[in-house]
């Protein structure tokens, strides 16, 4: 049966610590993901033996590092299935690409009275972007709601869509739901009317396994340290008819073709969205998490998480004046709740006493909290080398800390 | 009690917390003890409960509402959080009741001598750290206050 968690453990260090005496629990990886020791070894032999700035130099450290990152872009796009290396641009995370295309498809495309659809669970990554961008070309940005049960109301989709609607920006998996939204849906129905669609995948990802090309998205966006792999380095997949059209985000580095004070050209893709010296060791440790997740195989993991899910979800359930937040018949990877006269902060920071880490707070999705009227939630995240025993501890832990109020 | 306490200075209500603390064998009786000074604090007038009072922390939200009489400042607080509404009420202990300058002559250290220290760092953002700062910049505006009076 897989996964052998004893196994599996074995690579990731850190979870093998106590915490305030306890051993360690980590249900925050939702938030930062564990790094297999294969990833900080790999990340450790570049930085001791190789390091040096890339595409910049003809000496050998310099060649060596320029390889090793062009090799972890073209992993990243096998991982993903992108038609060539020049789609997958390296950023410093999914923010960060999700403000790329806001900004650059904002200035190539969008004007005055034009549309951008969002949906009411997005994390405000993809929510702030697009409104900055609206707010400075005067147009609309609208959501679509999800219905009390977490479930995006993908029918009222079709009739939000307008002429004036130039790009749908959908979650994968919402960050604080845990609902696996339509995107394959949403896709096909968008491209009959030509409309572009950006996914925010930096939830869906570490679920499951992504095609952008049978997908046919337009764009794809993640990070790094959701994937096991270093924080400070994030991918934007996005389709070449798009990003040739689309003006650079930042100025500088390696994205300059040449300059002089009248005109600059600009540098061909990829780089020509990658200015400034990149996280080359980022990449390098991305690329590496990709190849461990790959040994591990992403579909018996995502079976595995999602029972993890199922035990944590109705062992929840079981507790008197639980709350679930969320219940999507296709649900992936995180459970948002409260329990009924406990605040959030306070249970946190009880759990932590039993070496518990979850999340709590707004979670990044003011909409979302404003959709149930709660201030705050709690939030266990699962991964593959979460067990079942851990589950146990974690719901035995919750009826211990109630009693406390 | 309340007489008792102005007899007592900043520094000697801290150590009779202290020791209240110190009888804790584990921390879950001591967050008890804190949850439960936390429901019994008296909550905050509602016309206090404002947005202008409010100091926002990421998680937990703290008002804090505070009047100057007879050289004194007396501070009324709350938050949503009961761990935090515990740790509050502590905090009213020592400071409401004090003129400006025994409150900047103090720094709560009971908070860590309890053994609760990490609620005071800025990457717990309850909002504690902030009232702290707040208590004081009201006792220092008041200080001024009186120095031109």
């Amino acid at each position: 049966m897989f996964p052998d968690i004893s196994i599996i453990r074995k690579d990731f260090p850190i979870l093998d610590q106590s915490i305030n005496g306890k051993p360690l629990i980590y249900f925050d990886n939702a938030a930062t993901a564990q790094r297999p020791i294969q990833v900080i070894e790999k990340m450790n032999e570049f930085s001791l033996h190789t390091n040096a700035n890339i595409h910049r130099a003809t000496h050998t450290l310099a060649n060596k590092t320029t390889e090793a990152f062009e090799s972890a872009r073209e992993i990243v796009r096998k991982f993903v299935n992108a038609q060539e290396p020049a789609e997958i641009l390296f950023t410093h995370g999914t923010t960060e690409s999700l403000n790329l295309v806001a900004f650059s498809f904002g200035e190539a495309f969008i004007s005055s009275g034009d549309e951008v659809i969002v949906t009411e669970m997005e994390h405000h990554a993809n929510i702030v972007p697009w409104q900055m961008m609206c707010e400075r070309k005067g147009a609309i940005l609208k959501a679509i709601p999800f219905a009390d049960n977490g479930e995006l109301r993908f029918d009222l989709l079709d009739s939000m869509i307008t002429e004036k609607t130039k790009i749908i920006a959908v979650a994968h998996v919402s960050n604080t739901l845990g609902t696996v939204n339509p995107i394959a849906e949403i896709i096909a129905l968008a491209h009959t009317k030509h409309i572009p669609v950006l996914i925010d995948g930096a939830q869906g990802v570490p679920h499951f396994k992504i095609d952008v090309l049978s997908l046919d998205c337009d764009f794809y966006a993640f990070s790094g340290h959701k994937i096991y792999g270093p924080t400070g380095i994030g991918v934007l997949y996005g389709k070449r008819k798009w990003l040739d059209r689309m003006p650079p985000f930042m100025g500088g580095g390696e994205m300059i073709d040449r300059v002089t004070f009248a005109k600059t050209t600009f540098n061909q893709l990829p780089y020509k969205f990658e200015a400034g010296t990149p996280n080359y060791v980022g990449a390098i440790g991305l690329a590496a998490a990709i190849e461990y997740l790959e040994t591990l195989d992403i579909q018996s993991i995502a079976a595995y998480e999602h029972k993890l899910l199922t035990e944590a979800t109705s062992r929840l359930k079981q507790i008197e004046g639980l709350m679930i937040y969320g219940e999507a018949p296709q649900k992936a990877g995180v459970v948002s709740f409260n329990i009924e006269g406990i605040h959030p902060f306070d249970l946190g920071t009880l759990l932590d006493q039993l070496g518990i880490a979850v999340r709590t707070g707004r979670l990044c999705a003011d909409p979302v909290m404003d959709h149930f009227g709660v201030e705050n939630m709690v939030r266990a995240s699962f991964s593959f080398y979460n067990s079942f025993d851990e589950i146990e501890v974690f719901y035995k832990a919750l009826i211990r800390l109630k009693s406390m109020f | 009690m309340i007489k008792n306490r102005k007899k007592m200075t900043i520094d000697e209500i801290q150590k009779e917390i202290v020791d209240e603390f110190s009888g804790f064998e584990d921390w879950m009786d001591k967050y008890s003890y804190l949850i439960e000074i936390g429901n019994e604090l008296s909550p905050i007038d509602p016309k206090y409960k404002i947005e202008i009072n409010l100091i926002r922390g990421c998680q937990s939200r703290v008002w804090l509402h505070q009047e100057f009489i007879g050289g004194k400042i007396i501070f009324e607080a709350e938050s949503d959080a009961l761990i935090v509404k515990g740790l509050v009420a502590l905090l009213l202990r020592i400071y409401s009741g004090r003129s400006p300058k025994e409150i900047l002559a103090s720094e709560p250290r009971f908070i860590d001598e309890i053994g609760l220290r990490q609620h005071l760092s800025p990457t717990r953002s309850n909002g504690l750290l902030a009232m702290v700062r707040q208590m004081k910049l009201f006792a220092m505006a008041y200080e001024k206050i009186s120095e031109k009076k």
